[in-house]
């Protein structure tokens, strides 16, 4: 397949925007599916695509792909403009869900594919097929038909088939969600180590938080068609952009309240928070991860200090390494808040359900959001 | 494409679209072509035909005549005006077909040929064809002639376009009462045949009867003759020198009786398939719940099911139908005096060549065609989302009554499927009956009789053969765009409802649209007419839509991700077709291509009009030597069609195994 140069030379190979996707739209009759998505992606990077179904995650990459054409908007790759070719002629390779792999072919036909019909010699394709395999870990599968394989098998043949023509972009369709959660886990970390073993810039699509927390540098998370934050798993989790953000990864608390001056009240608690660029009275929703809320002591303070409040202590659950608990307090109205506090914790400060105690909410993380944002 | 509000303005992005894109364009293309050349364009041929109608206008021409010396003209007179003065042609005689010729001399009762007298003709507008002798004349100049000459001018008919064929049609009671004939013998034949072939299949799926696969297998027999044969069968059995015509006491199996017998011959078999697929997809919990709640057998036969099978009853009883109410062989050798529609279009078109009315008979059948069509469309789509449901399948338990009347059921079926084909081959076998009963081959030497000899077998069996490869090839093509191309939607429909539109057609309707379309000088394709290309033309055409639709199946099976993999991996999409598509769907090539041997075989109604002497068929040799009286030879005949598509049958068999064995193993785990 000849190569076709867009115009202009490519830029140096470290560059920060290997992939460029600029003003991106999609549009399905009457249903903007993208709307003015824009990114830049490194080479090298390993980048996850997340958000709930619908949210427009695998239309951006059939765009990337030229599988689905976008409807405005341009992408680079490696500084050429590939916005309107063909997906033969762009540089890439794919993994689906469901692995598609060629049924009537043996497993080293299915990762030669790509190979073949290169003008190769059939020994450097042999030698290829066979390092792949040992990359992916099954050096000895090569004769058997992939429905002789298990699907965690299955998936990783195809990453290999997928690899194999060196493509500058590897593209990960939900690649792990149709195996189970054990096989999930212990692939999620070998994709990873393979992809940081070959460098290749690699864009995966799931819907899975914790998939995209595990593996990926960077996290774009998308909402309605649009990128509400990208980010490193920590910035996401740390710091999210938007109420959507806070709710879909992680779990938060969230209480309608009204700010003021740097800080926001709850009933009678006043809650000192690091948010700014609010004005006075502006209704907010504050928001909490059940992590955050941090036990301080049993017994009620008479008057608690900033950013402590007293609760009642209400249902708990065991969860293992941690107790999920609901505390209720007259501040919050009725809806209580969750707070996740270690078995430890628990057992040093005796917390029972019934008993009083104050929690503090630290004020690095509280984070407060316009109200109004509480989509999705 | 419209674009959605949303949207920024500027240009939509559009592919470039690559070697690949082209390549798949350019196959569509040809096989868009293909199917507008052979389906749409004779169809519509055929259409505008049928309101077509020819006649002498009189008042197109006007004549002048001289006084005995030559030199001194009367006043102009037009011959419309002649004709009423003299009342020689009335509105019957002013119909015409498209080759008529009206003599105008009859217009001058005074008229010698030996007479001095000259006479002047002139059309009074541009379109007022005459002959003189042999030349055509179309002028309003005056033309002068003697009288010797003048003897030899015919004027020529000229078309009108409108509904008068159709009113002529529906005005005469004996061409009216063929729709009435043809709506009854479908009907009973379709009521009779769904109602057998169910219980046929109730036993093959509901009971524990043995030799379940023998009655199977004599249950298909019938697809493997051509649907004249039990028509054969069935004088030799009940007909004027019949050896059973005792039992009918008194009938004749000359008529209705013997085109119902017959049609539920040769329907069977397709009603018998669509049925039993729909009994065998049945949800074994279901029965297990009437029989917790104590529901009596009776009671769970009407309520779980008839229910369950019901798509699959009324989609059998509209492909019954449809084939009865379109099938020609059959009413042709047994119908005697009863017309239907189908011989309608045979008499119009062969016997009294009028291919006008033809083509307006052949409209009235493709309508009740048309509407069966439809319905069964919308049917077979409910009957898909059945199929979709998880169930556990039916096993029927032992139960020796129920088992033993299945038996017998499935025996008295059995006994006169193949009791037909039996006294066929008896017949063929038989010297001379009633009177020499002795053994002699003396019925195969075809090349005594007339209607094609050894070389119309021949020639059928180079038909199937060709329409086997070439129709496969290009059904799985076409099918394989339909499916697997991206983009291009608009022209994808297209495609798909040009490939559904031959199930609708009856073949004898295609056939006349050929003879419209390919006969005509001035279409290019012309040279083909009356060759053993238009024949494969036309049965590939005919039997486009089942091929179509078994390839859709198999196509649908297939991960949609292959294509987009492929592409990825900078292979072309031939590669992708030759490697995986089209190994993964051998099973279904194979039965296309056995679909279509068997079917080119045995079809008559479609190349009944387009075979010449040198491209007779086998089919077409049964139907010509049973008109002629040989009706042992014609039998003969329609067994060596079926030892041919029996052998198909099992090469096919055969060769799918082989196959299936050496190319399929990733099926097995």
């Amino acid at each position: 397949m000849t190569e076709l140069t867009a115009e202009g030379p490519a830029p140096a190979a470290a560059d920060p925007s290997y992939l460029k996707i600029e003003g991106l739209w999609k549009a399905f009759g009457d249903f903007v599916a993208l709307r003015d998505v824009s990114l830049d992606i490194a080479r090298g990077e390993f980048i996850c695509f997340l958000g709930p179904s619908g949210c427009g995650k695998t239309t951006l990459l059939r765009a990337i792909a030229g599988l689905d054409p976008q409807s405005r908007g341009t992408i680079r790759q490696g500084g050429r403009d590939v916005s309107g070719l063909p997906a033969s002629q762009r540089d890439y390779g794919i993994v689906f869900q469901s692995y598609a792999l060629f049924p009537n072919l043996t497993v080293e036909r299915n990762i030669a594919f790509g190979l073949e019909n290169t003008r190769r010699p059939k020994a450097e394709i042999a030698a290829r097929v066979a390092e792949l395999l040992a990359l992916v870990g099954l050096p000895d599968q090569a004769k058997k038909y992939p429905a002789q394989l298990s699907g965690g098998q299955q998936q990783r043949i195809a990453l290999a088939r997928a690899i194999a023509i060196n493509p500058g972009l590897l593209l990960l369709d939900e690649p792990l969600s149709a195996l189970d959660a054990k096989v999930r886990v212990h692939l999620r970390h070998e994709i990873k180590e393979l992809q940081r073993k070959l460098g290749v810039t690699t864009i995966m699509v799931t819907h899975d938080q914790e998939e995209a927390l595990s593996m990926a540098d960077r996290i774009v998370v998308m909402n309605h068609g649009v990128i509400e934050q990208i980010g490193t798993p920590t910035e996401i989790y740390r710091h999210p952009a938007t109420l959507f953000v806070a709710d879909f990864i992680g779990e938060t608390n969230r209480v309608a309240t009204t700010y003021s001056a740097g800080a926001v009240t709850l009933g009678e608690a006043v809650l000192q928070t690091r948010a700014a660029g609010f004005a006075d009275g502006a209704p907010v929703t504050l928001a909490v991860r059940p992590e955050d809320v941090l036990p301080h002591a049993v017994g009620h303070e008479a008057e608690p200090r900033p950013n402590h409040l007293n609760v009642r202590i209400g249902a708990m659950e065991f969860l293992g390494s941690y107790w999920r608990t609901h505390l209720t307090s007259p501040a919050l109205g009725g809806t209580p808040l969750v707070a996740n506090f270690s078995m430890n914790a628990v057992r040093r400060l005796g917390l029972g359900t019934g008993a009083e105690m104050t929690v503090e909410l630290p004020a690095e993380r509280v984070l407060v959001f316009p109200r109004g944002d509480e989509h999705g | 494409m419209a674009e959605a509000a949303g949207l920024p303005a500027g240009r939509a992005v559009r592919l470039r679209i690559d070697s690949d894109g082209w390549i798949k364009r350019a196959f569509m293309a040809v096989i868009a072509l293909y199917l507008i050349a052979a389906l749409a364009l004779p169809l519509y041929a055929m259409l505008s035909k049928s309101f077509v109608t020819y006649g002498f206008d009189l008042s197109r021409y006007e004549f002048q005549v001289s006084d005995d010396s030559g030199t001194v003209w009367g006043d102009p007179v037009s011959a419309a005006t002649l004709n009423e003065q003299l009342g020689r042609f009335g509105p019957d005689d002013l119909r015409s077909s498209s080759d008529g010729r009206l003599a105008v001399t009859e217009l001058f009762p005074d008229f010698s040929f030996r007479s001095p007298v000259k006479y002047r003709i002139r059309g009074t507008t541009d379109n007022a064809p005459y002959l003189v002798g042999l030349d055509l004349q179309n002028s309003t100049e005056w033309r002068e002639l003697d009288s010797n000459t003048f003897r030899r001018v015919n004027l020529r008919p000229v078309t009108t376009t409108g509904l008068q064929n159709y009113v002529e049609y529906f005005s005469n009671p004996a061409l009216f009462s063929s729709i009435e004939n043809s709506l009854f013998i479908a009907t009973i034949s379709t009521v009779l045949t769904v109602l057998f072939a169910f219980g046929f299949a109730y036993a093959l799926n509901r009971s524990c009867m043995p030799y379940k696969g023998t009655f199977r297998l004599i249950a298909m027999m019938p697809i493997l003759v051509p649907s004249l044969l039990p028509g054969i069968a069935l004088i030799y059995m009940f007909g004027n020198q019949g050896f059973l015509k005792g039992l009918l006491f008194g009938q004749t199996i000359y008529g209705p009786l013997g085109i119902v017998i017959g049609s539920v011959f040769f329907t069977f078999p397709h009603a018998l398939i669509i049925i039993s697929t729909a009994l065998s997809i049945s949800d074994q919990r279901q029965y297990e719940a009437a029989e917790s709640l104590r529901a009596s057998k009776w009671r769970t036969f009407w309520t779980v099911t008839i229910p369950g099978a019901r798509y699959g009853l009324i989609s059998a009883a509209f492909v019954t139908f449809t084939l009865v109410i379109t099938d020609f062989g059959l009413p042709k050798v047994i119908g005697g005096q009863y017309n239907v529609l189908a011989i309608d279009i045979y008499k119009q078109v062969i016997g009294q060549q009028n291919f006008e009315m033809g083509a307006v008979v052949s409209v009235v059948l493709l309508i009740p065609a048309v509407i069966a069509f439809i319905v069964d469309r919308q049917v077979q789509k409910k009957q898909v989302s059945l199929l979709s449901a998880r169930s556990v399948p039916y096993q029927p338990r032992p139960d020796r009554r129920f088992d033993l009347a299945m038996l017998a059921w499935c025996a008295v079926m059995g006994v006169f499927i193949a009791g037909i084909i039996g006294v066929c081959q008896f017949a063929a076998l038989i010297n001379y009956w009633p009177y020499d009963l002795t053994f002699s081959l003396r019925n195969y030497e075809f090349n005594r009789m007339d209607g094609g000899g050894w070389g119309a077998y021949w020639n059928s069996l180079e038909l199937a053969a060709l329409t086997a490869v070439i129709g496969t090839a290009i059904i799985f093509t076409g099918a394989y765009m339909v499916e697997k191309i991206d983009g291009f939607r608009t022209g994808r429909a297209a495609f798909q409802f040009l490939a559904m539109l031959p199930m609708a057609i009856p073949g004898m309707v295609l056939g006349l649209a050929y003879i419209f379309f390919f006969n005509d000088p001035a279409n290019p394709l012309n040279p083909i007419y009356g060759t053993m290309t238009i024949l494969v033309v036309s049965t590939v055409t005919h039997f486009y839509t089942v091929g179509h639709l078994t390839a859709l199946t198999a196509l649908k099976q297939i991960d949609a991700e292959f294509e987009p993999v492929a592409s990825s991996l900078r292979q072309p999409f031939w590669r992708l077709f030759a490697r995986v598509t089209v190994p993964v769907c051998l099973p279904a090539i194979l039965d296309i291509s056995i679909y279509m041997f068997v079917n080119a075989m045995t079809t008559v109604s479609a190349v009944v009009f387009l075979y010449s002497t040198h491209t007779a068929l086998a089919s077409v040799a049964v139907l010509n030597m049973d008109d002629a009286g040989d009706i042992a030879p014609a039998a003969a005949m329609g067994m060596m069609i079926f030892y041919t598509n029996a052998t198909a049958r099992v090469l096919h068999a055969l060769a799918s195994r082989r196959i299936l064995s050496r190319t399929q193993a990733w099926r097995v785990r």
